[in-house]
């Protein structure tokens, strides 16, 4: 078995038994990337060379995670690495500063290897809409990987990182995990710090990990968790163990199942697939039992207007003056603003930042950004309600497996579906896990998402760990680059 | 439900941003498929229900107003295209 198809926790066992050195690690990456990257185009900036020059000078007295190398969505700010959000109007764009996620990592001695592929500023469901490059799904390469943290999970799907980072504001870790059969994790709002993070909607966007398996999730959470004075939205809480019940199982536990998740838009196969994973449930002896979860069809309304005016209003800080594209011809200050953002954002970009402006706007506010303010209320009432009741609630991640490249591009509103399943956990602040529950007839990845109570999740966590060890996905399939 | 070209126009110019022909169509299309989309949480009664601006404490943060050095003012300066000194230059106001 070459290293590379190894996950982060099996690497770390071989490092402490002084098997291999973290050179050998980066090495066997790297070598992946050349092999594999033409095909998927998951990186916007590949970081190899320095990759290399740091592992080689690791002294034998090391950190634990000292050498492991990681990817970082390229929204995820990085000191004196380009930070592009995949857009033309952060083409050159270079944080003075690091992310706290980041600087939390490299104090681990973990390797940056590259700033990974997306949907421009995070605003899209299939990595299509990048400025740069359109990232392929490892089982099917004329597939979209699901987006927007695309180049993150394609690039774990494919062997070319042990993990990475991602982030979410309406399941962009999520659905991409699930179309690429690999592990996202969406953490509670507030969990991990956002400073550094560039912003789309502020009250939904969390960084999340995209990992090979359900334990090395908990090793990068715990990595990246933890209260952060520079985000004042970052929650006043100790981060947890998330290993310490990994392996306790789900006897006795209670897992809820919202039955409209399973009605309207969703494809057989998959409905198919999660009824199976819910028996698995019941034979490892968790109770499983329906309910009904009667916001379901206000979800998406709900999440685009509130994103969007998010968005509207954060994106206003591009203008051309401080940082991002300059237009070259202007007469005006005025000009100058609207000349740089005409150029500088791409066609997905500007649809969201006028749907924002327009909810926003007088006449409409009320009627659109108060009435999906209140709707967000009546979410979070009902999934507090369920958490009397269960300790987690399961639904498909995503209603399809990976489509084609070019399938929903041109029409946003069928884009916009792909998100109806993970749209309510960003609504509520939720943590919530998409692993991989086995494949369709076309031998694409199906997703199976854990949604938990807030700040549960080693609860999560240890409620995932169970159905992966009994499925065993990634032992029975693997991708297989089909052209 | 139709939303005008002006009505778009207008929204376009409160964004600064600007849109030629095609786009100006094809983005009446998408925000009215969107906005009928949406339309369905008017279903939902809200008489009685607060707006939530977050999900898990539903309160403004606030913070002291302090002044805190940044020690990379270099690396700040070095994304504008126009500056002068440790300034950014914009052009001519009045």
């Amino acid at each position: 078995m070459e290293l590379y198809e190894l996950t982060v926790h099996e690497l770390l066992e071989k490092l402490e038994k002084n098997e291999i050195t973290p050179e050998d690690i980066t090495k066997s990456y790297i070598e992946r990337i050349n092999n594999k990257e033409q095909d998927i185009q998951a990186f916007i900036t590949l970081l190899d060379k320095e990759a290399e020059e740091t592992a080689k000078n690791i002294e034998a007295e090391r950190k634990k995670y000292e050498g492991i190398p990681i990817g970082i969505k390229d929204n995820i700010c990085t000191k004196g690495v380009k930070t592009t959000c995949a857009s033309k109007m952060l083409e050159d764009f270079v944080s003075p500063y690091d992310a706290t996620v980041v600087e939390k990592l490299k104090d681990e001695g973990l390797i940056m290897m590259g700033k990974m592929n997306m949907d421009e500023f995070a605003m899209g469901s299939s990595t299509e809409y990048s400025y740069f490059k359109k990232t392929k799904n490892p089982w099917d390469l004329t597939r979209v990987p699901g987006g927007s943290s695309g180049g993150s999970i394609a690039a774990v799907a494919s062997n070319m990182l042990p993990w990475a980072l991602g982030s979410e504001t309406g399941g962009s870790v999520r659905q991409p995990a699930s179309l690429c059969g690999i592990v996202g994790l969406k953490p509670t709002y507030g969990l991990v710090s956002r400073y550094g993070l560039v912003a789309y909607a502020s009250s939904l966007d969390q960084i999340g990990p995209a990992t090979k398996d359900v334990e090395d999730c908990a090793l990068l959470l715990g990595l990246i968790a933890g209260h952060d004075k520079k985000d004042t939205t970052s929650a006043n809480v100790d981060k947890k163990d998330y290993l310490a019940h990994l392996k306790d199982g789900v006897k006795g536990l209670k897992i809820g199942v919202p039955k409209e998740f399973f009605q309207k838009g969703i494809n057989e196969e998959v409905k198919e697939n999660i009824l199976n994973a819910i028996e698995i449930y019941k034979n490892l002896g968790a109770k499983v039992e329906e309910f009904s979860f009667s916001m379901a069809d206000y979800m998406l309304p709900i999440y685009y207007i509130i994103a969007c005016a998010e968005a509207s209003s954060n994106l206003g800080r591009f203008d051309g003056i401080r940082y991002g594209h300059r237009a070259k011809e202007f007469s005006s200050l005025k000009e100058l603003y609207v000349n740089s953002r005409t150029e500088g954002f791409g066609d997905e970009v500007k649809r969201r930042i006028i749907l924002g402006t327009y909810v926003l706007s007088s006449g409409y506010y009320e009627a659109y950004y108060k009435k999906a303010q209140k709707l967000r209320t009546l979410v979070i009432n009902e999934f507090k309600k369920g958490f009397e009741k269960y300790d987690v609630i399961l639904t498909p991640t995503s209603p399809t497996t990976a489509f084609k490249i070019g399938e929903k591009s041109d029409n946003p509103l069928e884009m916009y579906l792909a998100d109806l399943y993970t749209v309510p956990v960003n609504i509520a602040g939720l943590p919530a896990i998409s692993i991989p529950s086995g494949v369709d007839s076309n031998r694409l990845p199906i997703g199976l998402q854990l949604i938990g109570n807030h700040f549960e999740e080693d609860k999560l966590l240890q409620i995932a760990y169970a159905f992966e060890q009994a499925f065993k996905f990634r032992e029975k399939y693997k991708p297989d680059f089909k052209k | 439900m139709e939303i005008s070209r002006e009505e778009i126009l207008h929204i376009a110019k409160l964004a600064d941003l600007k849109i030629n022909e095609e786009e100006l169509e094809n983005y009446k299309k998408n925000l009215e498929d969107i906005l009928n989309f949406a339309n369905t949480i008017n279903k939902v009664d809200t008489q009685n229900v607060d707006i939530s601006i977050g999900t898990i404490e539903n309160v403004n943060v606030f913070r002291e107003d302090e002044v805190v050095p940044f020690e990379n003012e270099k690396g700040l300066l070095e994304n504008a295209q126009d500056k002068e000194d440790n300034m950014f230059r914009i052009p001519k106001v009045i």
